[in-house]
C-alpha cells in the first residue's frame, strides 16, 4: 500500500458527504417549514425528530460494536476492532444528543429536566457503559490486549440496548411511545419527517464512521512505519 | 420556542464539535505519517 493510497479517502467519501449534507438540509426544511406542530405540545414537539433519530442510530452504532467485537474475537483481525472503536465513539455522540435533547423536551412537556424514569435511567447507564468502553481502550498500550478487552466489553455492554428499548414495555413509564406494534402513533406528515430525519442521520453516521476508520487506519500504518524505522536502526 | 432553539443548537454544537475533533486527528496523523515516511526514506538512502 502506498502513502497516497493510505491518505486519500476516495470518491465515495465525497459522495457520502454531499448526500449527508443534502439529506440533513431536507430534513431541517421539513422540520421547521413543512411539518405541523403537535396540537398539545406546540413547537417543542419538533425536538423529537432528531431525538428519536439519534436514539435509533445510537442503538445501531452499539449493535455494530457488538457484531465487530464478535468478529474480532473470532478472527483476531484488527480491522474489526477499528470499526468497533469508531462506531462506539459515534454511538456515544448520538447518546449524548439523546441525553441533552430529552431533558430539554422534558422541561417543556413535564416541567422537569430529569426524572428517574426507567427509559431515562437505562439510557444514562448505556451512555456510562460506552464511556467506560472508550476509557478502557485508552488505558491499554498493547494493541492486541486493548482490542481483546474492548471486544469483550463491547459484547457485554450491548446487553443494555434491548433493556433500554423494552423499558417502556416492561415497566410503567412516563416516556411517550412513538413506535408500537400497531405502527407509528403519529400524523403521516410527522412520520414522513421522522423517516427523512432518520435517513439523514443514518448517512451522517456512515460519513463519520468512514472518516473515523480512515483516521485509525492511518494511525495503524504510522505504527507499522515506526516499527520499520526502528528495525532499520 | 426557546426550548426548540436550545435543543437544535445543542445538537449542532455536538455534531460540529465531533467533526472538528475528527478533522484535527486526521491532520495530525497525516502529518506524522509524512514525517515518518521522509525519515524512513533518509535512513534507507544512508
Amino acid at each position: 500500500m502506498t502513502i497516497h493510497n493510505i491518505t486519500s479517502k476516495g470518491r465515495f467519501h465525497n459522495i457520502l458527504a454531499w448526500a449527508t449534507f443534502i439529506a440533513v438540509s431536507v430534513s431541517i426544511y421539513m422540520i421547521f417549514m413543512w411539518v405541523p406542530n403537535e396540537k398539545v405540545q406546540g413547537p417543542v414537539s419538533k425536538i423529537i425528530y432528531f431525538h428519536i433519530s439519534s436514539a435509533w442510530l445510537a442503538f445501531f452504532a452499539f449493535f455494530l460494536v457488538m457484531v465487530c467485537s464478535v468478529a474480532y474475537l473470532k478472527t483476531r483481525d484488527l480491522k474489526w476492532d477499528v470499526i468497533a472503536y469508531s462506531s462506539a465513539e459515534i454511538g456515544v455522540l448520538f447518546t449524548t444528543i439523546v441525553l441533552v435533547t430529552g431533558p430539554i423536551w422534558g422541561r417543556a412537556s413535564w416541567n422537569a429536566w430529569w426524572t428517574w424514569d426507567h427509559r431515562l435511567t437505562t439510557t444514562l447507564i448505556l451512555w456510562f457503559i460506552y464511556i467506560a468502553y472508550l476509557m478502557i481502550r485508552s488505558s491499554f498500550s498493547e494493541e492486541e490486549k486493548k482490542a481483546r478487552f474492548s471486544a469483550v466489553f463491547g459484547i457485554i455492554g450491548f446487553i443494555d440496548v434491548p433493556i433500554v428499548w423494552m423499558s417502556i414495555r416492561w415497566w410503567r413509564t412516563i416516556h411517550p411511545t412513538v413506535v408500537s406494534s400497531g405502527g407509528f402513533a403519529m400524523d403521516p406528515r410527522m412520520v414522513a419527517t421522522l423517516l427523512v430525519s432518520l435517513l439523514a442521520f443514518t448517512l451522517l453516521f456512515f460519513y463519520l464512521l468512514q472518516k473515523g476508520i480512515f483516521i485509525l487506519n492511518i494511525k495503524n500504518q504510522t505504527q507499522i512505519i515506526k516499527q520499520k524505522i526502528t528495525e532499520i536502526r | 420556542m426557546s426550548y426548540l432553539f436550545a435543543a437544535y443548537m445543542a445538537i449542532w454544537i455536538l455534531i460540529f464539535g465531533y467533526t472538528l475533533i475528527l478533522g484535527r486527528r486526521e491532520k495530525q496523523t497525516q502529518e506524522e505519517l509524512f514525517l515518518l515516511k521522509k525519515t524512513m526514506e533518509k535512513r534507507l538512502e544512508c
